[in-house]
């Protein structure tokens, strides 16, 4: 019998409408876990370099995490993974929700979907019954409108739907695929389900999963809870509200919003506006909040509520979480009642709430600044809002500039030319980023930054915390109970960071305490993505209820795994090394890992080059940033060795490829 | 006649202003009253139910109550603070004209048995796991006419019996017993 997972994939062909229902090998679960680790073993497996992200031979994989559907709480996470249009590297963009858990009841570890459906289609998995259904009726609906419309049809309220909008059919390279209160929206993933011709698969499940030694399982689960019970109690002093408790940060809950306005830049990120929050602001905002929203609400077997339903008079209720509450607000130069209006519209539509806000504004100031006219804009409105909608609206459809601008600020600016590029400032990888512009260089958030791949701040940070505690006394009370560390030696790396003087940033954290810190949280991050954590109760906070102590102990008794802290670390080391396996075998090397140029003030060439040498070598990567021989075969990963062989990319002889690599394939 | 008895009357109080409809409930009734006990979980087979249309803020933690032999002849609809509940939003029967509480392979109806254990837990799982109180337990002492308590087995073959009268269910049993014979 199988533990935590159902040892199914359901494998759809939609270019001939074939399904199957695939037995999984065990051995690929001891070694890659779930999630992330399995799909992205099917993505190397199956998805040549050469494979174009809009073509049949792209995967698109929807994978529940290892846990998912055990009582363990906050394990609801569909990792989904594909190649992406907008970066043409791999996108292992996430949501939480209640999809997972329900494919998981209905006898699957993942949806596996190949080919592409001539005409638009929805997958019905309704647990052994699975059947391709007709979508031509929804075509153009926004998501959460189809959710309604396919449950409905159905008579299935119970069955939980994964929709595109309108911006996934027509292959925004920022769409997103929605679900209830949650999405995954980064890396334009929602455009490959659209170029697919898939609209919305829909899953209803009513079997059991099993757990291994149910005893030991389930006296982790209770002491998770009551952990985050005295974690709820006691937020960490010394931080920002939305940091010192657990979940996503509480951007429904919290109306305190100095922090991100005066902080965070507005526009195309481009404007700080220290003093903006008052007495003023504060009042409408929260005025603002407290009428639109009518419940905070949760995702699957989770108490923390991240969430909200948010219900504006006239017009359609739709979820939010998280951050996207002030996107559309700052990158628009308005106010909340603006931000609040336009996602929901936005979400309908189906698009990244990171990327669309930026796009926009993006647009304005190109049009400012003379590099678009009138003849680009035809008739577009004067007011900063009303180009919003303006742009968003055209967007979605690939109307006129709006499909130059759903390529994302980075392929926009290359076709628009005219200078255009150095508008696109705040990317990686191509990728717009979060709208920050600080001043002086953070070794860690090099680090994070430049190497995390999943190419989101957010999904690398974590655990340790942002910015040193001013007093000593501060620090010794936070390492009290840090029980969380993988290492005593984090506790004194915190306990010796001061503000200021020898022991403060861009030098200490010293090179090599910096990496360490980096790989423990990108380390975490990797853990939950294979279990189908929510990183709201693992990776992301301050002192979380899971972490790499009682983890393994999660996998041994709930998987029937044998796990221990040294094979989980290894397991998490080899996925991650081969997600950079599949983007180097696409070209990406050491000359993509890197930050915007404006994202400090203050840079220090020499240092960060220091880091990033020595974040690679203690990786297992050349200088290059390709995973060496040696490395590959402890990871059990000779396979990845010989093809790089077979391409060039690493030599016989040697680790270091002297060729220099080709640069990410630029095509549209 | 039956003698009056003093009888603790266990009682979940429901508040569904607090539920965010995550259904930890279901997961932990599920996995408790899985044989062996949590060996598995499943929500199909949880003994409450929330009743949910997030878009609708429509959220209500529901136990399984008492069998039914039949569906309600009229069915009601409320409106409370302006939204309105399906029919059987807040009924706790297993009944014919819907699928809940009911086991999902065998369609044998289901029953709140308030995680009464051996040895005796302090609160009903759901109760435990809901960390919002959107469900809260409370015991109190009445007078009640003693009764028989009808034990699950009893109920099941009780709704088998219903639904394909008696003759038949004992016909099954007689083949049952012979083939385990063999």
């Amino acid at each position: 019998m199988r533990y935590a997972e159902t040892g199914f994939n359901l494998e759809v062909d939609l270019t001939r409408g074939n399904i199957e229902r695939v037995e999984t090998d065990p051995g690929d679960t001891e070694l890659y876990m779930g999630g992330l680790g399995t799909n992205t073993k099917i993505l190397w497996e199956r998805v040549s370099p050469e494979a174009e992200p809009f073509s049949p031979e792209n995967l698109l994989i929807f994978g529940a995490g290892l846990l998912c559907g055990t009582p363990a709480t906050g394990c609801n996470r569909t990792i989904v993974s594909t190649i992406s249009p907008q970066t043409r590297l791999m996108a292992f963009s996430m949501m939480g929700g209640f999809w997972a858990p329900e494919l998981k009841y209905a006898g699957y570890d993942k949806v596996i979907l190949r080919g592409k459906s001539p005409d638009l289609v929805y997958l019905w998995i309704n647990n052994d019954k699975v059947e391709i259904r007709d979508a031509s009726h929804l075509q153009g609906k926004g998501a959460v409108e189809t959710a309604e419309l396919i449950q409905q049809e159905l008579n299935e309220p119970k069955a939980q739907v994964a929709a595109i909008g309108l911006a996934g059919e027509n292959r925004v390279y920022f769409a997103s695929i929605e679900q209830g209160k949650s999405s995954a929206s980064r890396g334009g993933i929602g455009a490959v389900m659209g170029d697919k011709g898939l609209k919305a698969i829909a899953v209803r499940g009513t079997k059991d999963i099993h757990i291994a030694r149910p005893a030991e399982f389930m006296e982790l689960c209770n002491e998770v809870l009551k952990y985050i019970k005295v974690r709820e109690e006691n937020p960490i002093p010394g931080v920002m509200p939305i940091l010192a408790g657990l979940g996503s940060p509480q951007e429904m809950k919290v109306h305190d919003e100095k922090w991100h306005t005066e902080n965070f830049m507005w526009g195309n990120s481009r404007i700080r506006r220290k003093g903006f929050w008052n007495e003023e602001v504060a009042k409408e905002w929260t005025e603002t909040m407290e009428n639109a929203k009518t419940r905070l609400v949760s995702c699957y077997n989770c108490p923390m509520e991240c969430g909200a339903t948010i219900s504006i008079p006239g017009l359609p209720t739709y979820m939010m979480k998280c951050f996207t509450k002030l996107t559309y607000t700052m990158a628009a130069m308005s106010d909340l009642d603006f931000g609040l209006r336009i996602a929901q519209r936005a979400t309908e539509y189906g698009v990244d709430g990171f990327s669309a806000p930026q796009v926009m504004a993006f647009a304005i100031e190109l049009y400012e600044n003379g590099i678009l006219t009138d003849d680009d804009l035809p008739g577009w409105p004067s007011d900063s809002e009303g180009r919003f909608y303006w742009l968003l609206d055209r967007i979605v459809r690939r109307e006129g500039i709006g499909d130059v601008l759903a390529n994302g600020t980075y392929w926009a600016a290359k076709e628009i030319g005219k200078g255009a590029e150095a508008y696109a400032h705040n990317n990686i990888k191509k990728h717009e980023q979060l709208p920050l512009k600080l001043s002086m260089l953070n070794p860690i958030y090099f680090l994070m930054y430049s190497t995390g791949e999943k190419i989101n701040i957010t999904q690398i940070e974590g655990q340790f915390p942002q910015a040193p505690f001013p007093k000593r006394e501060q620090r010794e009370a936070f390492v009290k109970d840090w029980f969380q560390v993988p290492d005593e030696k984090f506790k004194q790396y915190f306990l010796d960071w001061e503000l200021r003087g020898e022991n403060s940033i861009p030098y200490y954290p010293t090179v090599e305490m910096t990496c360490d810190i980096v790989d423990w949280q990108e380390r975490m991050h990797y853990i939950d993505d294979a279990l189908g954590m929510c990183s709201g109760l693992s990776s992301f906070p301050l002192k979380p209820p899971y972490h790499i102590h009682n983890y393994p102990k999660f996998i041994s008794s709930g998987a029937g795994i044998d796990m221990d802290e040294a094979k989980l670390t290894q397991a998490a080391r080899r996925y991650r090394t081969l997600v950079r396996a599949v983007n180097i075998s696409r070209g990406m090397r050491r000359k993509d890992d890197k930050v915007p140029e404006n994202h400090w003030k203050k840079r220090f060439p020499e240092l960060e080059k220091e880091l990033l040498d020595a974040y690679y070598k203690l990786k297992g990567w050349n200088n290059e940033g390709i995973p060496t021989k040696e490395s590959l075969h402890e990871l059990g990963l000779d396979y990845v060795s010989e093809e790089f062989v077979k391409r060039g990319i690493l030599k016989d002889s040697e680790d270091a490829s002297s060729e220099e690599a080709s640069a990410v394939t630029e095509k549209t | 006649m039956d003698e009056k008895k003093k009888k603790i009357i266990k009682t979940i109080k429901i508040d569904i202003d607090k539920c965010n409809g995550c259904r930890a409930c279901e997961v932990i009734c599920s996995a408790f009253h899985a044989a062996p006990k949590y060996s598995g979980n499943n929500p199909a087979r949880s003994r409450i139910r929330v009743i949910r249309d997030p878009l609708r803020d429509v959220y209500v933690p529901v136990h399984a109550g008492e069998y039914a032999v039949a569906e309600c002849a009229g069915r009601d609809k409320y409106t409370i603070d302006g939204k309105e509940y399906d029919e059987c939003s807040f009924c706790r029967a297993s009944c014919p004209s819907r699928d809940e509480f009911k086991e999902p392979d065998s369609g044998l109806p289901l029953k709140c048995d308030m995680c009464e254990s051996d040895p005796d837990i302090s609160e009903p799982l759901c109760v435990q796991w809901c960390l919002n109180d959107a469900l809260t337990y409370e015991e109190r002492e009445e007078e009640v006419e003693e009764e028989v308590k009808q034990e699950d087995m009893e109920i099941g073959l009780e709704s088998l019996a219903d639904k394909y009268g008696l003759d038949k269910i004992m016909d099954a049993v007689a083949r049952m017993s012979e083939s385990k014979k063999d």
